[in-house]
């Protein structure tokens, strides 16, 4: 039987505030045990949250970039179970009018593009963290990241493959970064993932049973433990039997799925609105304010690169990968009206190459948009030809030099493109390479290729090559 | 809506309170006459009227995102039944 696989993801941004969502007790990572747990945060008896301007802010953000609807008034409500690193014995979430309602994202899986749609996002506290090693039997609570603010992201079931999971995940990745939101550091935790995965027969519209996959802090994880956890689901039906709901823990060591508990004892959460928090009044003016603050969204900046400079989907998807790389480009393209192409290349191959090689991230790239415009604007008036391009662009990148008009000329790397000063060149080979004119002119195409190389020996690399192919065509051929 | 006995020690079971059966029992008897309550506020028609989800007619009010707490450990520790390395401790719990 052919099968149908349907996929919908929750992910869960850690929102990038200075201080928690309910108290005034600092996020920064990696800080002493409980040095960062306040009262609130610890549920003493007697506390009360106060919600945090910043926390929601960013969640109306993120609402107006995936074009949803901003709810106004928007409730907070308990959501009640007992685990040690939650203090209170429940967590403050949203059930109902959660703030960011709807909403889609359109991602790009190959060379298609798909748009998924949002059902929600809502605002909640993070828990604490149990360390289950080293405390001789019992569990150790670290109570620092309670009390963080999330944002839950759920999509509706509209992805079909573990790819367009991945896509979509690093969709909203990308956005939330942009966005300025949240830090998107995944080693840290600051962007989760948990996949509802069920499979129905092709063709028919009934939902099968969902299995939900938690603990997936990699796309890598992501993908793996989808593809996994499809091919489970899909042998235990073609066998007869019946897939139960139930959460399960993806174990990227083992690379397997295994179950962390069912719906049978799944818990019943009892939801209610919080009594300590009042309904969040969202005014209009506040809306239009956070609209205002947006930047440039990376499916408008695509479009525009598209449309404006020429460039290919793929090459728009791949500059607009973070917010840094793309304004490194608007700002090279700036200052080289036309030569939008060149500058993709050239960000996207010797740029990011560079940058891979050495570890380094796009902001403390060591060449900047106007040195790297200064030397394109050579390439593009033939003064340099590719070669001697990239390098100049070594020695701006180590420090040798600043600008490339000035490296051209200490090195002398001028490129000749002078017509005739070329034709004389020319000549001066064909007179003394008389057997390779004759392998030519019997036939032998690669004669050419020797010929042109000695040109360019001859010049010494500086001949502009394209002159340099036309000059010798027209004159083996008088 | 009737609640039955089960009903009333799986919401104690949820809510980690302790029942015994007299009590269990007794908290039925209680809860039904809750239940009843309700059942006759039901038969007033609120189809035009908005939900309420809190009794005060207030706005939330909000605070600016700075950190206003400081490291208070040793003090909320204080008061820890056990405590080591800056870490509460618990009997061992894994899912």
């Amino acid at each position: 039987m052919q099968w149908e696989i349907v996929i919908g993801l929750e992910i869960h941004a850690q929102l990038s505030t200075r201080s928690k969502i309910f108290s005034g007790a600092s996020i920064a990572y990696g800080a002493r045990p409980n040095s960062q747990a306040c009262a609130v945060d610890i549920a003493l008896p007697g506390v009360l949250p106060v919600l945090n301007q910043g926390a929601v802010e960013r969640a109306i953000k993120f609402g107006l970039a995936i074009d949803a609807k901003i709810n106004s008034p928007s409730i907070f409500a308990r959501k009640n179970y007992f685990y040690p690193d939650l203090p209170k014995g429940y967590q403050i979430s949203q059930f109902e009018r959660p703030i960011v309602e709807g909403g889609h994202v359109s991602i790009q899986v190959g060379d298609r593009e798909k748009t998924i749609r949002l059902t929600r996002a809502h605002l909640e506290e993070d828990a604490g963290k149990s360390m289950h090693e080293d405390f001789h039997g019992m569990t150790g609570i670290d109570l620092n990241r309670a009390g963080t603010a999330l944002l839950e992201i759920v999509s509706e079931p509209d992805m079909r493959s573990s790819a367009e999971a991945v896509a979509y995940a690093k969709t909203l990745h990308s956005l939330v970064r942009w966005i300025g939101i949240c830090d998107g550091n995944m080693q840290e935790g600051s962007f989760r993932c948990d996949a509802n995965v069920s499979v129905r027969p092709l063709g028919t519209e009934k939902l099968g049973t969902r299995c939900e996959i938690k603990n997936l802090n990699s796309f890598r994880f992501l993908e793996r433990a989808i593809d996994h956890e499809v091919a489970r689901q899909i042998d235990i039906l073609e066998e007869g039997g019946r897939i139960i709901q139930q959460t399960r823990l993806y174990d990227a060591d083992r690379d397997e799925t295994r179950s962390m508990r069912s719906k049978e004892d799944a818990q019943d959460y009892r939801y209610f609105p919080d009594p300590d928090l009042l309904p969040v009044v969202i005014s209009g003016e506040w809306i239009e304010h956070a609209k205002k603050s947006l930047p440039e969204l990376p499916e408008d900046k695509r479009s525009r690169y598209v449309k404006q400079h020429g460039l290919s989907a793929y090459d728009a998807s791949v500059l607009t990968v973070t917010r840094e790389l793309s304004d490194y480009f608007d700002q090279t393209v700036e200052m080289l009206p036309g030569q939008g192409k060149l500058s993709a290349n050239w960000i996207m191959g010797e740029v990011s190459g560079r940058l891979n090689k050495e570890g380094l991230e796009i902001a403390q790239c060591p060449v900047n948009p106007e040195q790297l415009a200064g030397l394109l604007r050579r390439i593009s008036d033939g003064t340099v030809s590719g070669k001697m391009a990239r390098e100049v662009f070594d020695s701006i990148w180590s420090g040798e030099g600043n600008d490339a008009d000035a490296i051209i000329a200490a090195k002398g790397l001028k490129q000749i493109s002078d017509d005739s000063e070329i034709e004389k060149l020319v000549d001066d080979v064909l007179i003394a390479h008389p057997q390779q004119v004759a392998d030519y002119q019997s036939g032998k195409e690669k004669a050419f290729n020797s010929l042109v190389g000695q040109v360019m020996k001859v010049s010494k690399g500086k001949a502009n090559p394209a002159q340099v192919n036309s000059i010798l065509k027209r004159k083996l051929s008088e | 809506m009737t609640l039955s006995l089960d009903d009333v020690k799986r919401i104690a079971n949820l809510a980690r309170i302790e029942i015994s059966e007299g009590d269990a029992q007794q908290t039925l008897a209680h809860l039904s006459g809750i239940f009843n309550l309700i059942e006759q506020m039901q038969a007033v028609d609120t189809e035009s009227v908005e939900p309420m989800s809190h009794s005060q007619d207030m706005v939330q009010r909000l605070r600016e995102d700075v950190v206003t707490e400081s490291d208070q450990h040793v003090l909320f520790q204080s008061i820890a039944p056990q405590v080591e390395a800056g870490f509460y401790l618990v009997p061992k719990v894994i899912e």
